[in-house]
């Protein structure tokens, strides 16, 4: 699978090369500043970029506009956002260019490298990676009147689960439950989010977020 | 019940107009018990040669500055704007420290100078008003007083000139509304005149306001430092039992496993699990530093992006409003964000509120911060409160807080800070082109 990496710190980039390399993944281009990278990954369309938010010049959200722009320029393109902090604001943006094969993490998440690789391989097949942090903020946003107050305990895990991106056998997994019984919650969630079900995960977690973004 | 509290002086006093002409008469009276204040300085000034001056000083001087404070808060009703104490304050304590303060002080000489103004142009200023009403009183019940009262008491009015009966009486009356209309007309304005001359000598000269500025700008200062060093300590303190003692322990059970590698691979990988969480909680202990210095989000994005983006992590809805032009400079954009930041903990630990609402807008030379929320109210600024920290953090700006909370709600913080539009940086249009 071929990667390009986008980070300004020598060390983390080295890494994260090392990493990716010792788990069969080519990295077929590392830059370490924002102009550069925009033309790398409409060059080499990698099948996943991970890409810092923090870069030169500016160091301020560079890599974030940067990964947005190469969306507007190739759409689809499976972007995995790093960040020293998780911040719904830019979750939000990520997401509002619809579709998926988007992922944005803390840079922590990269010391569990099992859970690290899964993510970087879901965005790449399309899916969504989403930090926890992201959806815990999001699911404590939920208001006594809102629907999500409607759902059970076991129900906002599973949620929080969907919406970080994981399909019903890793949320089984995750949970120890039967890959029907999560299935289950998930219609119940549906039903109590108004949500038409659809067989498409990423789409429901799309339309997940979307809905939690949005009020 | 409304709370409402301000950091800067209380608003003045107002006087209903029908309680105008009895405050007047009261001026008057004052005015004149102040010549006794006079006297008793005047002659205890050159008594200090003999000594005894000073013992004397020691209890006239007080005994002025409360008479004239009083007269202070009293006038200001009439102006509108509160009539700042120009005193200054002695540089070190002690008795002979502080008549030489005094005695230097020309607040001191105006007080006493303004004595006998009050003595002469106040009293008939004060007097004028409150005999205009009086008379047109007096006119107006004439006939009644006529009637009521024996023969020769008020049948002969100016002087003896005519004699009146109880009917004919009525002719004084026409007297009674040309005063009440002359009152009505010039009551204020005579009250306002005396309040006006009085301000000139009990008010603070250019350079006593000058030195009063100096004395706020001094003490917010120390205040600032105060927090900042409470604030150095703090990350200090976070930074030593946190971060660093956990990379420590890092780097022992790394050691550890290095020389166990070989021997005991299971122990080994069980010490490299507990370094790599040891090292999660270590990144995420100094990522709420960063976030308490300094937001990150702030610094990507400026004030408009920060409050956005913590409207987004608040349980309920919040609708932002943002008018300012460009950037404001990095400490008042800090200030602001952390005024807001604190304002909002605030109202969602104890509002109990559903919808809040943010306004951030840039009128004459000063940002304005509005947070307000739908909850129960009640708020008020207390010592160690958030709303408290708040006030020190903006007083370093000059900035002002005001909560107006009535219990039921709801509650608003207005929050003002100075900000002048040649320091709003305009941001480079930011395309990613």
């Amino acid at each position: 699978m071929r990667v390009v990496i986008a980070e300004d710190h020598a060390l983390l980039r080295d890494g994260l090369i090392r990493l990716l390399e010792a788990h069969d993944f080519q990295v077929v281009e590392a830059v370490d500043n924002g102009p550069r990278l925009v033309p790398a990954l409409v060059e080499h369309r990698p099948d996943v970029a991970v890409v810092d938010v923090r870069l030169p010049p500016t160091f301020t959200d560079e890599g974030l506009k940067a990964a947005i722009e190469a969306r507007r320029q190739v759409p689809g393109l499976p972007i995995l956002v790093l960040s020293q902090y998780v911040e719904q604001l830019y979750a939000r943006e990520l997401l509002t260019g619809g579709g998926g094969a988007l992922g944005y993490l803390l840079k922590d998440r990269v010391s569990n490298v099992a859970d690290f690789l899964d993510s970087v391989r879901r965005v790449a097949a399309g899916g969504t990676a989403m930090d926890p942090d992201v959806i815990t903020q999001l699911l404590a946003r939920s208001t006594r009147d809102s629907p999500i107050s409607r759902l059970t305990p076991r129900e906002a895990e599973v949620l929080g689960l969907m919406a970080e991106g994981r399909s019903n056998a890793a949320i089984a997994a995750a949970l120890f439950v039967t890959e029907k019984a999560v299935s289950k919650h998930t219609n119940n969630i549906f039903a109590k989010l108004d949500l038409p079900p659809s067989e498409d995960d990423n789409r429901r977690v799309m339309a997940v977020l979307t809905y939690l973004s949005s009020r | 019940m409304t709370t409402v509290q301000t950091t800067g002086q209380a608003p003045p006093l107002r006087f209903p107009r029908l309680a105008q002409p009895f405050v007047a008469l009261g001026l008057a009276v004052l005015a004149e018990i102040g010549i006794a204040f006079f006297v008793l300085n005047v002659v205890a000034v050159p008594l200090i040669a003999v000594w005894v001056g000073i013992p004397l000083l020691l209890v006239f001087v007080p005994c002025v500055r409360w008479f004239a404070n009083c007269h202070r808060t009293m006038l200001s009703a009439f102006l509108g704007t509160p009539i700042q104490r120009p005193y200054r304050k002695p540089p070190m304590p002690g008795v002979l420290m502080w008549l030489r303060t005094t005695l230097a002080d020309p607040a001191t000489w105006r007080d006493i100078a303004w004595l006998l103004v009050n003595a002469v142009l106040g009293f008939t200023l004060n007097l004028v008003s409150a005999v205009l009403f009086l008379a047109s009183v007096f006119y107006l019940i004439y006939p009644f007083l006529v009637w009521v009262t024996p023969d020769g008491v008020f049948d002969r009015p100016f002087g003896g000139l005519f004699q009146l009966n109880p009917l004919t009486a009525f002719a004084m009356v026409p007297l009674g509304l040309v005063a009440f209309l002359i009152w009505s007309a010039s009551g204020e304005r005579l009250l306002r005149a005396n309040a006006t001359l009085a301000k000139s000598l009990l008010g603070p000269t250019e350079s006593a306001k000058l030195a009063i500025r100096v004395r706020e700008l001094a003490e917010s200062r120390a205040e600032t430092v105060d927090t900042q060093a409470a604030e150095l300590r703090r990350i200090e303190r976070d930074l030593h039992d946190g971060a660093q003692a956990r990379l420590a322990a890092l780097s022992m059970s790394l050691g550890m496993a290095e020389e166990m590698v070989a021997r005991d691979p299971e122990q080994a990988a069980a010490l490299l699990t507990e370094a790599r969480l040891s090292a999660s909680t270590a990144l995420s202990e100094l990522r709420d530093l960063v976030r308490g210095i300094h937001p990150p989000v702030l610094a990507d994005r400026g004030l408009d992006g920060a409050i956005n983006a913590l409207a987004l992590t608040l349980p309920f809805k919040v609708d932002v409003t943002y008018d300012v032009p460009g950037r404001p400079p990095a400490p008042v954009e800090s200030a602001a964000y952390f005024a807001v930041a604190e304002a909002l903990a605030n109202a969602v630990k104890y509002s109990a509120a559903t919808t809040a609402w943010i306004q951030v807008t840039h009128e004459q030379e000063r940002l304005h911060l509005l947070v307000g929320d739908d909850g129960v109210g009640g708020a008020t600024v207390t010592p160690g409160g958030g709303l408290y920290g708040i006030q020190r953090r903006l007083a370093a700006f000059d900035g002002t807080l005001t909560v107006v909370s009535p219990t039921g709600g709801p509650t608003t913080v207005i929050m003002e800070l100075p900000c002048e539009s040649s320091s709003l940086k305009i941001t480079p249009s930011s395309g990613t082109a």
